[in-house]
Parts: structure tokens; sequence; C-alpha cells
């Protein structure tokens, strides 16, 4: 983690409210380049915001910086070209039931086409990558209001592919996903971790959370701890923040959270 | 697999042949039926009647049906939201209490073929209809917040709709002129109303076809369109400014027809599933064709006396709509 100069993302001093009620109090956080880190903390943490804020989705004061650069000051386009996102919760409940599933994950294109401009054999090829990734191109004329809970994540994770960013934030991906899915979500960021991207995410699962290679610690809209995953101190930080119902072990070469 | 996508360029051409042989049907239907199309070329009279009265209504029904359907398909998408229809930011309303109140100050009917008058009460049902949608704006507090939207278009709608019972109740003698204009009318549409329906069209066609990636991007949600990079809040006053003045320009032409808005983007979406940038053109060319049907249907069915087409677009499009929930519920108890 020192080795790394300029951190992919940089949060300093972010403070961001939700109606009357302030969610982050002064986060300072950096994310490393070219690794996988997970944010994890109880319900109510500030996890979900936090990465909006990190994604330039929502208003808040303090910086937030991309490679250096101030996120605010990088024009809309520029930033959905090196930042992409994938929400929490599926595609805007069943409006976009009628949209075929290569039409949604061309959207993840958008950022690179020019308006109105018919996508390129690269947005093509791009799209058929993602897709291919996630294993939803078979479905890729079905629309996406034929395909189950799980079959609509991994269309969406493949809109998000399809941006081909430098940084990846996810808010918990991994719902709806069955075990085999959640491993090959696994292996799909390994993959772009190896690429040199850098990947972000909010996840409710422990054990997957300490496979990333950094661990983010929240609590109550402040961040309690960041450090490797494999790190003694992560794993007191994680115990302690769940009031010590879980425990963490060493089985099988991985890193595991079980209920106390 | 690719049957998907070649089925939108193929139901466009359908819609469009239906239309033209729609069309050909209006040219024959009045009191003196098919003969004057026939007749057409060596008598003046009835060149006149077909050229001059039957052509342009039947295109005009099209145009205006049209509008509809477009402002249909752009306040669903807008609005994430299958039952919304182009009525929704209180356009009909503020048209209708345009409408009285230019009945109040010229004191006529909207069946006059007077121009001026005429274009007074088109003028007013038009600004009556954008008027109405400022308001909502002005109300929400811009186009960022869809459910305030819909709650001020509700408001607006009400409030408006109270001023106009008023003006109709200080003077009764506007009300049957008034309720010729509730139920919507093709019956008077021109060549000048056809050209500023054609021009309306296809500038707001234009427009939300350019805007419909804002569409897609949408449906999956706000965060998701906003992390795209696009300006979402320019985009979206942008397409409000489509259905607004879509709505308008056939609100003041033909009056408030119900149904069409509603009915044409569902019946699209039920034959093909794609994209906004399609969805826009078929809604468009379906709601061209739904209404010219009507508008025959009405001209036709109980000859030679007329019913409002809008009370049969009403009664066909309630009756699909009831049709499409029972098939759901169907669908949903299996």
């Amino acid at each position: 983690m020192t080795t790394r100069a300029t951190p992919a993302l940089q949060a300093e001093g972010v403070h961001a409210t939700l109606g009357q009620t302030v969610v982050l109090h002064g986060i300072d956080l950096a994310l490393p380049a070219g690794r996988w880190s997970a944010i994890v903390g109880p319900n109510g943490a500030g996890k979900s915001t936090l990465l909006r804020v990190m994604a330039g989705l929502l208003p808040h004061e303090g910086a937030v910086r991309l490679f250096g650069q101030s996120l605010q000051r990088l024009p809309g386009r520029a930033r959905a070209q090196r930042l992409a996102w994938l929400g929490q919760g599926g595609a805007g409940e069943g409006s976009a039931d009628d949209l075929l599933v290569y039409d949604v994950a061309m959207l993840g294109r958008l950022p690179h086409q020019r308006w109105l401009a018919a996508p390129s054999p690269a947005d093509h090829a791009a799209v058929e990558r993602a897709l291919r990734s996630t294993q939803a191109w078979d479905w890729r004329e079905r629309p996406l209001g034929q395909l189950s809970g799980g079959e609509r994540q991994r269309v969406l994770l493949a809109r998000a592919l399809a941006v081909e960013a430098e940084v990846l934030l996810m808010d918990e991906p991994l719902a709806n996903l069955d075990p085999p899915h959640q491993a090959d979500w696994m292996h799909t960021v390994r993959a772009l971790v190896a690429d040199g991207r850098t990947v972000v995410s909010v996840l409710h699962e422990l054990s997957m959370a300490l496979a990333a290679d950094t661990v983010a610690v929240m609590a109550e809209g402040r961040l309690l701890h960041h450090g490797e995953a494999a790190d003694a101190s992560t794993h007191r930080a994680l115990e302690h923040v769940f009031d010590d119902r879980v425990a963490i072990h060493r089985v099988a070469d991985q890193w595991i959270a079980l209920p106390r | 697999m690719k049957l998907q996508r070649r089925r939108a360029p193929l139901l466009a051409l359908a819609l469009l042949v239906l239309s033209a042989a729609a069309l050909l049907f209006g040219l024959g239907i009045g009191s003196t039926g098919f003969q004057s199309v026939l007749a057409a070329r060596h008598d003046p009279i009835a060149l006149q009647i077909v050229w001059d009265i039957r052509l342009p209504r039947t295109l005009g029904a099209w145009l205006a049906g049209g509008l509809l359907g477009l402002s249909g398909a752009v306040a669903q998408g807008l609005f994430r939201n299958p039952l919304a229809d182009p009525y929704l930011l209180g356009s009909a309303s503020g048209a209708a209490l345009g409408v009285a109140v230019a009945l109040l100050l010229f004191g006529a009917s909207p069946s006059t073929t007077q121009w001026v008058v005429r274009l007074g009460l088109t003028g007013a049902a038009f600004v009556g209809a954008v008027v109405a949608v400022l308001l909502t704006l002005a109300l929400a507090r811009g186009v960022q917040q869809t459910l305030r939207l819909l709650l001020a278009g509700v408001i607006v709608g009400v409030v408006l709709g109270a001023v106009k019972d008023l003006i109709t109740i200080q003077s009764a003698d506007i009300l049957v002129a008034l309720t010729g204009f509730m139920l919507g009318s093709t019956g008077l549409v021109g060549w000048s109303a056809c050209a500023l329906m054609a021009i309306f069209g296809a500038g707001c066609l234009l427009l939300g076809w350019a805007l419909a990636p804002v569409l897609d991007g949408l449906a999956l949600g706000e965060s998701t369109a906003a992390s795209l990079g696009l300006p979402l809040g320019a985009m979206r006053a942008a397409l409000v400014a489509v259905l607004a003045l879509a709505t308008g320009a056939a609100v003041a032409q033909t009056g408030l027809i119900a149904f069409v808005g509603l009915a044409a983007p569902h019946l699209v979406r039920s034959v093909v599933k794609t994209t906004h940038a399609w969805l826009l053109v078929l809604s468009t060319l379906m709601g061209g064709l739904l209404l010219m049907t009507a508008d025959l249907g009405a001209r036709w069915l109980i000859a030679p006396q007329e019913l409002p087409v809008g009370v049969l677009t009403a009664v066909l499009g309630g009756s699909y709509l009831l049709w499409l929930m029972h098939r759901r519920s169907l669908r949903g108890g299996r």
C-alpha cells in the first residue's frame, strides 16, 4: 500500500447529509490504485453514502479526488469514462423491464460515444466482453423483465463492466447472486485488479470482504479502520464493530467470519 | 435470436401502411360517401369536400394522435411509470381553463369558423396547457424530483379545474361550447392546423429521439443515469418541454382526447421490446393510427351523426386497459 504514490480515490474531510441527518462525519480515506477494497460495517454505518459520494453522485462537503484530480471539477463525461458505478437494488424497480439485455449493457458505453453517434465496433466488442464475463451473453436478445433477480444482477454488472473504467464502484454487488455466481463475481474482480483496475465494493458478506486486498470498517458515519484484509488489526476492528458477535478464522487458506 | 431487434422497424412499416390505408378510408367517409373521391377529378365541389375537409381532418387526427402518443411515451419514460399520461403535468386542465377564459372573452363557441376566434381559442388552449406545466414546474421547484413533479401536477390540475368550474358557473352559456372542447373533436382541423401540428410533431419527435438515451439510463435508476455522465437536469427539462409542447399542440387543435397517450406506448411495448429511441418513434406512429381509426369510427358509427372522438377513445382505451389489467392479474395469479 505504501508503494503506490497516488491513491485511485481519496476522500478528505467528507461530510454528507441526507435530509436533516448527518450521515458522514468527516471521512478521510485513501483507496489504493490497482487493488480491490471492501467497505464494511453494520447497517446504517454510511457505507453506501460514502460510495455514492466517491462516485460523485451525492452533494457533500470536503473533497474527493480521482487519481489526484478533484472529482467536482471533472466534467461529467470524463468522470463517467474513468469511474463506473453499479448501484444497489437492481434496475429501477421494473421500469427497465422492456429493455433488451444487450441494450442495457450498451448503456455502459454511453460515456465513450459521441452524442447521437451509432455504437462503434469497439463499443460492440466491449459489450460482448462484458456480457460474456458475467455469462449473460446468451440472453442478449431477451428483455430484462424476463430474467430472475440473480440474472438481472449479472446483466447490471455487465453494464458497469462495459464502461471499462479505471475505477469500478459497486454497492452490494452480491445481492441476489447464488454462491457459484458470487465466486464468479470474485474471479471477475480479481481479473480486473490483475488488469490494473481499481475495485471498491460495499459488502455485507464479511468473508467475501476479507477476500479483498484492503478493508475499510465503518460505523455510525465514521471510518474506524482501513487496512490490509490479512492484518490482525483489521480483524480486531471488524470484530469490534460487530460487538464481538463475529469471530474471524483462517480456514483452507481463506479468512472467514463466523457468528459467535 | 435477432428477431426482437428486427421487430421494431417491421412494426414501424406496418403502422405506416395501416395509417395510409386508414387515410384512404377517411377520404371516403362523409355524407356524400366515396363518390366524392371518385368525382374529385372533374367536380370542383367534390374536390373541395375531399381536399379541404376530409383530408385535413383525417390527417389532423393522425397528427394529433401522434403528438399524444409521443408525449405519452416521454411521460412514461420520464416518470418511470407505465400509467403516466401526457396530461399528468396539468396541461389538460390548463388548456380547458384557457379555452374557458377565451370563450368568456370572445363569447363564441369553438365550432365557429371565424378564423380570429379559432386562432384565439387554439392559442388560449395551447398557452393554458404550457402555463399549467410551467406552474407545475414552479411548484415542484424544478424537474429533479419526480414524485414532487407528479404531486404538483395533480394539485395544479385540481386547482385549475376548479377555476374553470368557477368561470363556467358564472357564465353558463359557455358550458356547451366548453363541453365540446373537453370531449375532443377533429371536426374543425384544417390545413393550417395540420401544418402547425406537423411542425411541432417533427420538432418534438426529433428532440425526444435525441434525448432517448437519457430515458434508457433513467430506466436503470437515477444514480446509474447520473453515473453515465449525463447532464440529467438539463435533459429532463428538455424532455418536459417536449411533453408540454407536444401535448399543448395536440390539445389546442383537437381538445382533450383521452387514453391515446396512455395506450399507444403500451400497445407498442406489448409487441416489441426495444430502446426508447424506437419506442418514441413507434408510439408516435401508433398514436396516429389509433386516433385516426377512432376518428373514422366516430364519423361512421352513427352516420350521418358524429360521435365526439374523445368519447370513443375513452371507451376503447378504457376497455383496452381493463383487458390489460385482467391479463396481467391472470398471469400474476399463476
